[in-house]
């Protein structure tokens, strides 16, 4: 398939503006007369659902919580990116630009990037403008902080709950709109099905979770927003609820997936503690300014760490990496860590655990400042693990935390069904290989507040307000999918927990498609996958019936799709036969251990086009260009 | 009632696993797993909460269900699990309820009426940095509850008073403190929430720490509003 990114001419300064005024209008009297779909209601989809109804047309937005506040981006705590230049430390919209190309090592879209780093300055004073109660300093002004992968301070923050108030506000822009009666609010509603009228995105289908009524709406636009997929590892920074379902469904429609295989693991997470974890808990990468990373330099010093002293312990990030120290982008970090673990040198009962260590800040700053700054993320520390990281060094290790891979969108964050579109951590577009810290929150404004309000108009103006109606043969076909599903499902007579798959499928994926991937590793995954999925659905058991609220009916509908998602990771991991960002493939590795990228070769977005049950994936090609930033192997040395 | 036994808890479990442990034996044998809302697992979203041994969360300080830790436990303790308690949350099912009255408590007046666009710069209005710190106090609120369940008169007034607090800090607040006082108390009154008569529960239960001044700040703003309130005709409450 031919992929038109769409992406306009002329410099890159000038681009995003120069297409907005190119970009079609339609009258405030007939705004109302559209019809407007949004899955999700974290900061992209409450966002994107909260302005497009401030502009008039009629939203219908869903959730699977009980509320549009608890999406997850609710849980980001460090903060948001903005190319302010506050502090006068020679940060600009170009630098932006700059360091998120470089630390997405460069593959993504520039066009993309920039536009991302052009109004990340006006997310910080719309936000502002809601309400959100960002860090100040005395003088009254907003502070910032630094964060992995810059050397200029841009980060703005809200104590550890960036996401938290951000989301806030994008919420209370939401309430207002379904209190206006702009927006139509759907919680605990899940949607199943895309539904495909004459080659354009014309509507869902969703069920409700309180009583299973399989429901269809249509729309003249459906809008995805529906987050990462994470959680195929089981064990994530996700919550539990996360899945790549709606994604994955619009998938089999005809919407392409781009890099899969890009997965993004946090250095800094708290280690597992046991074969009942459901979750990991993420602590913030803004622990990194101020902890230092170490391990024993002895492997196997089983010592506890206050009995270590200074000349026997091995400060492997600031050592390898002088100029960054512990602020390097997320997948060097990872890796290093993954690196002195498997030389038999990590810390704790399990081994898979390092030290990072406030000791010195503390001496340096003062308790109360560390309090002020981390005060927060010591406690829920402490609460989960029942140690006092003012006093014994944290233990952290990463963990799957985000995803830059997603459907396939064209600068007007179309995917390849017209009238679908799909933003936030849904949508491939703007990290590349690799995501830098604080730009997940700014990526799904930007999208949400700013683009989607431009593009989607130019889409609909094309067309005449006419959605499809429901009776259409094909939203009753996609009811009748969804019903299949539904009853393979309930119908087993197997023995096997949802769960009990779900966390054997994660191990694989973590196993072959982690950290680090190889070719047997993943050949072996892709045998692996399809024999535990034809036991899945042969064994799986799900109790109870299809009309009532049934939480193990919910969960085994996505494990179905994380199941077949996993199989395409892998495909991807291995079609890419170089190493970049968080896709390390061990063949691939330059002497010092660093990520080999392959430009002659792989400098492309990787879209997967579904092709049918047991039918290869075909491979759509995007090759990217850089005419700005010049690829070159990433240094933090 | 249902009584069940669980074995093997680990001290490092979360009180959510132990129930996921419990569920996962209830589907091996057959039987109907117990339902309970949850999402993040990390004391932010909100979504989980209940009733143990009589005390929301737990009654632990400053924490949710589901960073709760079984170490707090004995082995052989008997807790006794309930959904919220609230004729404004009705239950869903085992121990999930519906907390849609807080949703539309906020769309009464809860925000600051600003749409997207281009505001002035983040940087043009000051803030004082004590107003920011208190803002930021109120607005760490995650709607979970819990102040509802724990009051004996199951009034939201924690929850609204949060919200009030939050925004009635900050300058970006001011054009709309009487109006949103007014509304969302209206709101509340609505939706079946009981009065406040300051018993302090709520505060002593509430993850977040939300501190009881908030709802005098609530009261403040409530009476101030309705003394100087104009004519009904000319006042549109609905945002």
């Amino acid at each position: 398939m031919e992929l038109l990114s769409n992406v306009p001419t002329g410099p890159i300064e000038q681009a995003w503006d120069k297409h907005k005024f190119e970009l079609k209008l339609i009258n405030p009297a007939n705004k109302r007369k559209y019809n407007i779909i949004v899955v999700g209601s974290g900061l992209a989809g409450g966002a994107a659902a909260a302005s497009l109804g401030e502009l008039g047309y009629n939203v219908q937005c869903f959730c699977f919580q009980d509320s549009p506040r608890r999406a997850h981006s609710i849980a980001a705590q460090g903060g948001i990116n903005a190319a302010k230049n506050y502090h006068n430390d020679g940060d600009s919209v170009y630098r932006l630009f700059y360091d998120t190309v470089k630390g997405g090592d460069f593959r993504a879209r520039e066009s993309n990037v920039y536009r991302l780093a052009q109004v990340s300055v006006n997310i910080i004073d719309q936000c502002v403008a809601q309400g959100v109660p960002f860090a100040r300093e005395y003088g009254g002004l907003l502070d910032n902080r630094s964060f992995g992968g810059a050397q200029v301070s841009r980060t703005f923050y809200a104590r550890g709950q960036t996401g938290q108030q951000l989301l806030l506000g994008a919420y209370q822009a939401l309430e207002r709109q379904i209190g206006a009666g702009t927006v139509k609010m759907y919680p605990r509603a899940e949607m199943l099905d895309l539904i495909v009228v004459d080659g354009k995105a014309s509507g869902i289908v969703t069920r409700d979770l309180l009583n299973g009524k399989i429901d269809v709406h249509m729309a003249d636009a459906v809008i995805l927003a529906t987050g990462g997929y994470g959680n195929v590892f089981y064990l994530s920074t996700n919550a539990k609820g996360c899945n790549v379902t709606a994604s994955w469904r619009a998938h089999k429609r005809g919407a392409l997936f781009a890099n899969p295989c890009f997965t993004q693991i946090h250095p800094t997470c708290i280690p597992v503690s046991g074969d009942y974890q459901s979750k990991l808990t993420l602590m913030s990468e803004s622990l990194r300014n101020d902890g230092r990373v170490w391990v024993p330099k002895k492997a196997g010093d089983k010592r506890p760490p206050n009995q270590i002293t200074e000349e026997e312990r091995d400060y492997f990030l600031e050592r390898r990496y002088p100029s960054f120290g512990n602020l390097v982008p997320r997948d060097i970090a990872s890796r290093a860590i993954k690196q002195v673990c498997d030389e038999g040198r990590g810390v704790g009962e399990t081994g898979l655990g390092v030290y990072l260590d406030f000791a010195d800040a503390i001496k340096r700053l003062g308790i109360q400042k560390i309090a002020e700054r981390y005060g927060n993320l010591f406690e829920m520390y402490e609460r989960i693990t029942g140690e006092n990281p003012y006093e014994v060094p944290m233990r952290i290790y990463p963990a799957s935390h985000y995803t830059m891979g997603g459907l396939w969108v064209d600068y007007n964050l179309m995917s390849t069904i017209p009238g679908l579109f799909v933003l936030g951590e849904a949508n491939f577009s703007d990290h590349g290989a690799n995501r830098l810290g604080a730009s997940a929150l700014m990526q799904g404004l930007a999208d949400g507040y700013f683009i989607i309000p431009y593009t989607i108009g130019n889409y609909l103006a094309a067309a005449k307000p006419a959605k499809a109606s429901a009776d259409a043969r094909e939203a009753k076909e996609a009811v009748a999918n969804v019903s299949n599903i539904t009853k393979k499902l309930l119908n087993g007579t197997g023995k096997r927990t949802v769960d009990s798959f779900h966390r054997e499928l994660g191990k694989i994926v973590w196993d072959y498609c982690g950290m680090a991937r190889n070719e047997a590793g993943l050949k072996k995954a892709l045998s692996l996958i399809p024999s535990l999925r034809e036991e899945f659905w042969k064994n799986v058991r799900v109790l109870g019936s299809n009309e009532e609220f049934n939480q193990s009916l919910e969960k085994a509908g996505r494990v179905a799709d994380f199941f077949e998602l996993a199989e395409l990771m892998c495909i991807d991991a291995l079609d890419r036969d170089e190493s970049c960002g968080g896709h390390f493939r061990e063949e691939y590795q330059t002497p010092e251990g660093e990520a080999r990228r392959d430009d002659e070769h792989f400098s492309y977005v990787a879209a997967w086009e579904y092709k049918g049950q047991g039918q290869p994936p075909a491979l759509s090609k995007e090759p990217l260009t850089f005419n700005y930033v010049h690829p070159s192997q990433r240094s933090y040395k | 009632m249902v009584r069940y036994d669980v074995p093997n808890v680990n001290e490092h479990m979360s009180f959510l696993e132990m129930l996921d442990v419990l569920n996962e034996s209830l589907i091996e044998k057959g039987e109907d797993p117990v339902a309970f809302d949850h999402d993040c697992r990390e004391g932010i979203c909100g979504m989980c909460g209940m009733m143990i041994n009589g005390k929301a969360h737990g009654g632990f300080k400053g924490t949710t269900v589901c960073q709760l830790h079984m170490r707090h436990f004995q082995d052989g303790d008997e807790l006794f699990l309930e959904p919220w308690r609230a004729k404004a949350f009705p239950v869903v099912k085992d121990l999930a309820v519906s907390r849609g009255s807080f949703d539309r408590i906020i769309a009464a007046g809860g925000f600051v009426t600003v749409s997207t666009g281009s505001p002035q710069d983040a940087n043009n209005i000051p803030v004082k940095k004590m107003d920011a710190d208190l803002a930021m106090d109120a607005a760490a609120c995650i709607g979970c509850g819990a102040c509802v369940a724990a009051c004996p008169n199951a009034a939201a007034a924690l929850f609204v008073g949060a919200k009030i607090s939050h925004l009635g800090h900050l300058p970006q607040g001011q054009p709309e403190r009487d109006r949103r006082a007014i509304a969302m108390v209206q709101q509340m009154r609505i939706e079946d929430f009981a009065n406040c008569t300051n018993i302090g529960e709520c505060t002593a239960v509430c993850p977040k720490e939300i501190k009881l001044e908030v709802i005098a700040r609530m009261n403040r703003d409530y009476l101030k509003a309705a003394i100087t309130k104009r004519p009904e005709s000319t006042l549109d409450v609905g945002g």
